[in-house]
């Protein structure tokens, strides 16, 4: 028995083409963040819940010693850790490359040379710019009302994205104008702060946390930048001619 | 002419792109709120690492 398949729109074929290079890219990227997370990322993490959870004082009578036993490796939670890595990751390459499907319409070609630029504006917009104002926290540490942080989180996402795309895209000084205003005015509004440093856990491994979480994020975002680009170009080649088996 | 043509073709282009476009742009938005910012208890648990790891508001 033999069926015709009936040819997709160019609209489902262009959803079809984008979710695939931003899920492929996301979730490979997102894996190697994950790896790279449980091996840089989570000693500090699970070394600051042992101040957190009051098993150490910082500060207290006695010297706390700097290399604590950190427990065996647990797997049900590193795997669930791993698993929302990659959704994490998943989401932004199908926002990356959607984002990259518009500027084509423009007459901008995507590379995966190219897509390396964009990983960094990624990097820059999802996370360098809210660390900005919010530095990655490590379990422990003092902070706003969660709500407040996450509003203002997502509103300098938002507006320093707006700002990259304006400055790459954008034409003239009205744009770039209100680029450079995107980009400084959530750090002059402010991120939300706590009213008193109460945190438990020694800044030495606060400020480990926030280096080592802003150092996997930009070879995961690089590396999701480099991928989504040579994943849609790859796709774009083969888009005219339909696959054969 | 061949303007005229030039300007229908890149509309069309422009809708068969913007659509599915804005669609996966919601749905990895939607990933990531739910696995970044929904504060809903179990989901912050499992999440809880992760979380922290990628630079998020959590607690």
């Amino acid at each position: 028995m033999t069926r015709v398949t009936p040819s997709a729109s160019p609209a489902t074929e262009m959803f079809s083409r984008i979710v695939t290079s931003g899920l492929i890219a996301g979730a490979a990227a997102g894996l190697i963040a994950a790896l790279l997370q449980l091996w840089f990322v989570q000693p500090v993490l699970l070394h600051a819940e042992l101040y957190e959870s009051g098993q150490l004082t910082h500060f207290g009578a006695e010297t706390v010693s700097a290399h604590q036993d950190l427990g065996p490796f647990e797997w049900s939670r590193n795997m669930l850790s791993v698993l929302f890595t990659m959704m994490v990751y998943a989401g932004y390459g199908l926002m990356l490359v959607a984002l990259m499907a518009v500027t084509e319409v423009q007459g901008n070609t995507v590379s995966a040379r190219q897509g390396l630029l964009w990983g960094l504006a990624g990097f820059v917009t999802m996370q360098l710019a809210p660390a900005f104002g919010l530095a990655p926290e490590v379990p422990g540490v003092a902070a706003a009302d969660v709500q407040l942080r996450a509003i203002w989180w997502l509103g300098t996402a938002v507006a320093t994205g707006l700002a990259l795309w304006l400055i790459v895209f954008g034409k003239g000084w009205a744009a770039w104008g209100a680029a450079i205003i995107l980009i400084i005015a959530p750090h002059l509004i402010g991120a939300p702060q706590p009213d008193s440093y109460a945190g438990p856990v020694p800044p030495e491994l606060a400020a480990e946390f926030a280096g080592r979480s802003l150092g996997v994020g930009a070879m995961a975002w690089t590396l999701l930048g480099l991928l989504s680009g040579w994943l849609w170009q790859r796709e774009a080649q083969g888009a005219p001619v339909p696959q054969a088996a | 002419m061949t303007a005229k043509t030039m300007t229908t073709s890149s509309a069309a282009g422009a809708r068969s792109v913007l659509l599915p476009a804005i669609a996966a742009f919601a749905i990895g938005f939607g990933l990531i709120f739910v696995s970044g910012l929904v504060q809903a208890e179990t989901l912050h648990d499992a999440a809880h690492d992760t979380r922290h790891a990628v630079g998020f508001p959590c607690h």
